[in-house]
């Protein structure tokens, strides 16, 4: 028998304007020692399904419409709020997404780490703190008696990953539900994560839930895989079944729609023009918990170096990829480039003219040559201008439109990124994130920008959406001969779009090449602990 | 901790600095002076009293004497109470406005941070409409209003507490305290239910539910910490003003305390009370704006290690 058997269970969101029916009529059962993972962009209903299963959303809007959840053949979605919680706190974990606001930032690690078994086993705290050093020490936490004692704020986003797990594993419990977890994660990382939740659930034989927008994380963990859409299931079958032979056409799209292969290389890249010459760039920030009488050498010893001697040029037309992981300084170096963090050292060349020690009122006519797109296209918008306003704004302000002419030119870059024309008096919020980039992107061109930085452009954004937003990209470049500086910690993504590459790693370049010959033999030993740490299809030869 | 205590009493400085310079100075710019009565008073009398009182010196000179005697924790004799320094009167009025003052914010305190919880466990039911509606007029009616009306209830209709007086009678304590108490307590139920809700939508309060803990454990071990931060915020100023005391409450229930002085003071044109009381207050209002800030590090392990000089 199924550890866990779901049969037609309906989660339904009564809001203002209808209802949603977020889970619809979705089935699956789960084995102990099994992996099911539950594939599906945002909004499919893949989060929502499993935390009905631990009475974990929102009541009201939310509610189960119907269907059965048989765990050990008792049905939790009938049982008491105090079953519930017994069995939340014994059989059933969750391990949700992100570890930075998961953990309570008011109590220790090991205070949150031994609740379960103070609240639920009787536990006295002296043996619970064995216990959780124990298990500390099983997800590879180092030090643990001392790590026991710190707040989450002192661990690292991968730290306090591990003790999110450590809390799911410390009640022994027969189910964990994992809910992307490791998103949030650089690829180092999540390749630990993922190798150690793999070793503990052969070592405990627990059943585990892997929820998940990434297929090759999938591939990687899952024995069998759901693919959902919105609320409903679209393929089911074993892992290797459905990777090398997806029958419906949503999960052929899903899987084409990851960033594989290679960018052509464009063969008119003329060698003798660089657009873009950076000279050894520093970007230093004081660390302000240095007392202020320290002395002068330590104060220059402690600065955060995020950007620490960075050299590179861009060709005219050429894409450069800069990756890293989180703190590796590629957001900063693109934000120094462009006058938007403050510089260090260094020199910058752009287009033959030293810019270094410009003022704003010399850079104003090169800003409009210089554009930038930035991560969140939730965030980077003004939600209180229509999108005339945000793409008429650049034009007018540089003096690229009059009054008259206006519409007809926003109407032109709405056509260039894609959006209808129709959406014109539209504000930022009854967009998908998709379009918002879009916006985004219409207005980083719509001054004919030579330069532009795109700073994590589509890692906000579903895989199928990220790959329409690539080739969005990939023709604007082709169409207005833009030059561009494209920073990412996707390595897929980075390699499908980008001619050469740029290593970055705490503030130094690590190494850079052209994209393919660094992905046939990386020289540098980070660079290769990174490309090995991309998960790919077991099957697939990716 | 101790570091941090001590740069933001040094900032302190300045603060009162300015405050007092510019009461000093708009005091004296304000038309009338103290001696100013219906009966012109001689002028060799006046000279005198002026003399006495170094208003005779150019305004600067008063100036520097006065932040001189401050220094030694002088806040020189009063104008129209002849013979009674400042500090002599403001001495004799703080004990009850301060026992008033710690009496009201236990009462806003207990009141306030009980119903602003009770609301945010289920917001927009009755269980939050209710105490928050109540919080409302609570803010809106003055206590001019509010204690006239506990006397008539409780005072003379019920006839369960003395209606006037301070440590006179057994209970005359309670209609004060509650009379002061009650905007605070209406001030903090809106800002704990605030907090609270803030709090209780975060992803941590989620993981806690995941591990199943009972729902007291959630809210007074996980979530109580941080949703009462903008109510210790709050308490700095409110503890302050509570502590200085209240004209309106004091003349209502008769009590000696300090609340009179402010106002009478003001009538009276009487410089160095109105310096005194003000300085008194501003100074009040630092230190407990401290203390409130020093709190709220202490609660929040992130900012302890700040001041620590930890990273």
């Amino acid at each position: 028998m199924a550890l866990l058997k779901v049969t037609n269970l309906k989660v339904w969101f009564h809001t203002r304007n209808g209802v949603v029916k977020a889970v619809d009529d979705v089935s699956f059962s789960v084995d102990a020692g099994q992996t099911l993972g539950i594939v599906g962009e945002s909004g499919s209903g893949k989060s929502v399904c499993c935390y009905s299963l631990v009475d974990l959303i929102p009541k009201p809007p939310g509610k189960i419409e119907g269907g059965t959840a048989l765990f050990n053949g008792e049905d939790l979605l009938t049982c008491s709020a105090q079953r519930m919680g017994e069995i939340r706190g014994n059989d059933i974990a969750v391990i949700f997404q992100d570890p930075m606001t998961c953990l309570n930032p008011y109590l220790t690690v090991g205070e949150q780490l031994i609740e379960p078994l103070l609240y639920h086993r009787g536990i006295k705290r002296p043996e619970a703190r064995l216990q959780a050093i124990d298990i500390l020490n099983e997800v590879g936490i180092t030090n643990p008696e001392r790590r026991f004692n710190s707040y989450p704020h002192e661990l690292s986003g991968g730290m306090r990953q591990r003790v999110m797990i450590a809390m799911a594993l410390i009640a022994e419990p027969k189910l964990i539900i994992c809910d992307e977890p490791t998103t949030a994660l650089d690829v180092t990382i999540q390749a630990q994560i993922l190798k150690l939740l793999r070793e503990l659930q052969q070592k405990r034989q627990v059943a585990v839930i892997f929820i998940t927008h990434d297929l090759a994380v999938v591939s990687e963990v899952a024995n069998d895989v759901l693919v959902m859409k919105n609320g409903k299931v679209v393929e089911r079958g074993t892992t290797a079944e459905l990777f090398a032979n997806p029958k419906e056409e949503y999960t052929q799209k899903l899987i084409a729609a990851i960033p594989s292969g290679v960018k052509p290389l464009t063969e008119s890249v003329p060698k003798a023009t660089p657009l873009l010459e950076v000279n050894h760039l520093r970007t230093w920030f004081r660390d302000y918990s240095v007392g202020l009488f320290s002395s002068a050498a330590l104060k220059l010893e402690r600065n955060i170096k995020a950007v620490d001697d960075v050299s590179l040029t861009i060709q005219r037309r050429e894409i450069l990829g800069v990756v890293g992981e989180s703190g590796s300084g590629k957001s900063t170096l693109g934000r120094a480039i462009l006058g938007l963090a403050p510089r260090t050292a260094g020199q910058i060349i752009y287009d033959g003219q030293d810019i270094t020690q410009y003022s704003a009122r010399q850079m104003k006519p090169l800003r409009r040559k210089m554009q930038m797109i930035f991560q969140d296209p939730y965030a980077s918008l003004n939600p209180r201008m229509t999108i005339f306003e945000t793409l008429a704004e650049p034009l007018l302000v540089h003096g690229l439109a009059n009054r008259k002419t206006v519409t007809a030119q926003v109407l032109e870059l709405m056509d260039d990124v894609g959006l209808a024309r129709a959406y014109i008096r539209k504000y930022p919020h009854e967009f998908s994130g998709g379009q918002r980039q879009r916006i985004a992107i219409g207005r980083a061109i719509a001054t004919k920008p030579e330069f532009i930085v795109a700073d994590e452009p589509v890692s906000a954004l579903d895989v199928t959406i990220q790959a329409q937003i690539l080739d969005l990209i990939l023709e604007l470049v082709n169409k207005h001969n833009l030059t561009m500086m494209f920073i990412s910690h996707d390595l897929g993504v980075v390699r499908y779009i980008a001619d050469r590459v740029l290593v970055l790693h705490r503030g130094k370049v690590e190494e850079q090449g052209i994209t393919e010959e660094l992905w046939a033999a990386p020289q540098a030993d980070y660079t290769k602990k990174l490309l090995g740490a991309i998960p790919r299809f077991a099957n697939a030869g990716m | 901790m101790l570091k941090f205590f001590f740069t933001r009493l040094l900032q302190a400085i300045p603060v009162l600095l300015v405050v007092i310079t510019v009461t000093f100075f708009l005091v004296r710019l304000a038309p009338g002076g103290p001696f100013d009565a219906e009966k012109a008073v001689p002028p060799e009398v006046l000279k005198a009293l002026e003399a006495n009182y170094r208003l005779d010196l150019p305004v600067w000179q008063q100036y520097t004497s006065y932040v001189g005697d401050l220094v030694t924790g002088d806040f020189g004799p009063s104008f129209r109470y002849p013979g009674r320094s400042v500090n002599e009167l403001i001495m004799a009025g703080l004990p009850a406005s301060a026992e008033l003052g710690l009496y009201a914010l236990l009462v806003a305190l207990v009141i306030g941070t009980l119903a602003g919880i009770i609301a945010s466990l289920r917001p927009n039911t009755a269980q939050d409409y209710i105490p928050m509606s109540t919080a409302m007029i609570g803010i809106c009616m003055p206590s001019f209003l509010l204690g006239p009306l506990l006397v008539l209830v409780f005072g003379i209709w019920l006839d369960w507490l003395p209606i006037s007086g301070w440590g006179d009678m057994p209970g005359d304590k309670i209609l004060p305290s509650i009379t002061m108490g009650a905007g605070y307590a209406a001030y903090i139920a809106r800002l704990s239910r605030g907090g609270m809700l803030e709090v209780l939508s975060q992803d941590y309060i989620r993981t806690a539910r995941a591990k199943g803990l009972p729902e007291r454990v959630i809210i007074f071990k996980h979530a109580l910490r941080g949703g009462l931060i903008p109510v210790i915020a709050f308490l700095g100023p409110a503890f302050a003003g509570l502590l200085s005391g209240s004209f309106v409450v004091e003349t209502i229930f008769q009590i000696p305390g300090l609340g009179r002085f402010f106002v009478q003071a003001a009538f009276n044109r009487d410089y160095t009370m109105i310096m005194g009381t003000t300085v008194f207050f501003a100074f009040l209002i630092v230190l407990f704006n401290l203390l409130s800030d020093v709190i709220a590090v202490w609660i929040n392990p992130r900012l302890r290690h700040q001041a620590q000089g930890g990273h």
